[in-house]
């Protein structure tokens, strides 16, 4: 099968792969680039374990085929941490104990952080809605809905 | 196994080269991706045009013409679409939204294709290459059409459409049922007009006709609506999914009409 070009900013680096044609977008940063924070769950885009950030807007990885990525600014979670310091976001998860499996983490912080970006100090209905792609089947998901006021709350108190 | 995809500038072309077998046209991906994830074989490949066309949203004169590429949350956050921001704002959760296309949510099988039952309660216009065609002409022949390029309706008058969906889980499950409604009201507060379509309840959107026809010079009561809610389920045939069985789905349907009607 032809291969395609796919060149990408990913987490602010410049990316560029060739991948087979019709390859999604999680494969192309898992297999290809070797970003494995987005992770393969249901492919169905029922559970939201791949989600990442594509030009400000969350978008399921396993449902985009990276060749319609050409040119966009994709951010994983992988990227939010800078210079060892972990986000509020990754830090909030974990010290709420919003994290025990791990395996819906990444996506649920990609949810975060675009609501977050666009209401800084959101309510409780609108980090459940935010959140209500993406699926945990351990925690019950408050922790998870109180990691994200947490980090909003802190993400506030740095500003002010 | 990856399957290659066709990106044409123009629908016309777009079209041309969806003639071949097994090939899908992709919009936001929400459908033919997860097809091809799930391993449906009867996929062998992918088409999709960026023709600008597709992706506009034309307002005037009390009408609106909605390219068939523009999303969920594109249409949620329009400002001259404020009626219809919940029926968008109900199809999956914020990601889905992003990517699921107003196109794509004609094809959408049950128990999704929350959005188009909206469109049929608006007695929408389904644009192709081939021409337009009313929207339930378009449901009952949808699969095997040339390509949507858009959807237009006149813009409700305020409070004149309302929208319901009913799922199990909160705040963002699959649909057990939906429900849109237009209803125009004479001066004496009577129903003058009414279109309800119902999703869920049948293998497509559908309208509740004989519904429609109770209605009309009823007042909006509880006395009102009730020869409305014994007739809504007049030719459904639900299917039986683990979302709901049929049973349940035409149980439940009167209720969640009379909420409708009386909220």
């Amino acid at each position: 099968m032809a291969k395609v070009p796919v060149q990408f900013t990913l987490n602010g680096s410049e990316k560029a792969e060739f991948v087979d044609s019709g390859t999604t977008l999680l494969h192309a940063l898992r297999d290809k680039i070797g970003d494995t924070s987005p992770k393969g769950g249901c492919h169905q885009g029922t559970c939201g374990a791949c989600s990442v950030i594509i030009d400000g807007e969350l978008r399921l990885s396993c449902l985009t085929l990276a060749e319609t990525c050409n040119g966009v600014a994709i951010t994983t979670t992988a990227g939010l941490s800078e210079a060892g310091v972990l986000h509020p976001l990754q830090r909030a998860f974990l010290e709420a104990f919003a994290t025990q499996c791990g395996f819906c983490t990444p996506g649920m912080i990609m949810a975060a952080k675009v609501l977050l970006d666009h209401t800084p100090n959101p309510s409780r209905d609108e980090v459940v809605e935010a959140l209500s792609g993406n699926i945990c089947r351990c925690t019950g998901y408050e922790p998870i809905i109180q990691a994200v006021l947490t980090a909003a709350r802190s993400n506030s108190q740095n500003a002010a | 196994m990856a399957l290659a995809l066709q990106t044409f500038a123009t629908v016309k072309d777009a079209n041309a080269a969806l003639k071949a077998a097994g090939t899908r046209y992709l919009g936001g991906g929400t459908l033919v991706i997860r097809a091809a994830n799930e391993g449906d074989v009867s996929v062998s490949g992918f088409v999709r045009s960026t023709e600008p066309s597709l992706s506009t949203i034309a307002v005037a004169g009390g009408k609106v013409r909605i390219g068939a590429s523009v999303t969920m949350s594109t249409i949620s956050r329009h400002a001259d679409l404020g009626a219809l921001a919940k029926a968008a704002r109900a199809v999956g959760g914020p990601a889905v939204r992003n990517m699921a296309t107003i196109g794509g949510n004609l094809f959408a099988p049950a128990p999704y294709g929350d959005f188009a039952v909206a469109l049929l309660a608006l007695d929408a216009i389904v644009g192709t290459d081939d021409g337009e065609a009313p929207i339930e002409i378009f449901l009952a022949n949808r699969y095997g059409s040339a390509i949507v390029t858009s959807v237009s309706f006149a813009l409700p008058k305020a409070d004149s459409f309302r929208f319901l969906k009913v799922s199990r889980v909160k705040p963002k499950g699959v649909s057990v049922l939906s429900i849109a409604s237009v209803l125009e009201l004479a001066p004496d507060g009577t129903v003058s007009s009414a279109r309800i379509a119902l999703g869920c309840m049948a293998d497509r959107p559908m309208r509740a006709k004989s519904a429609e026809n109770a209605l009309i010079g009823q007042s909006l009561t509880k006395d009102g609506i009730a020869s409305a809610l014994a007739a809504v389920n007049d030719g459904t045939s639900p299917a039986t999914d683990p979302i709901a069985s049929a049973w349940y789905r035409n149980e439940v349907l009167p209720v969640h009409l009379g909420r409708l009607l009386l909220g």
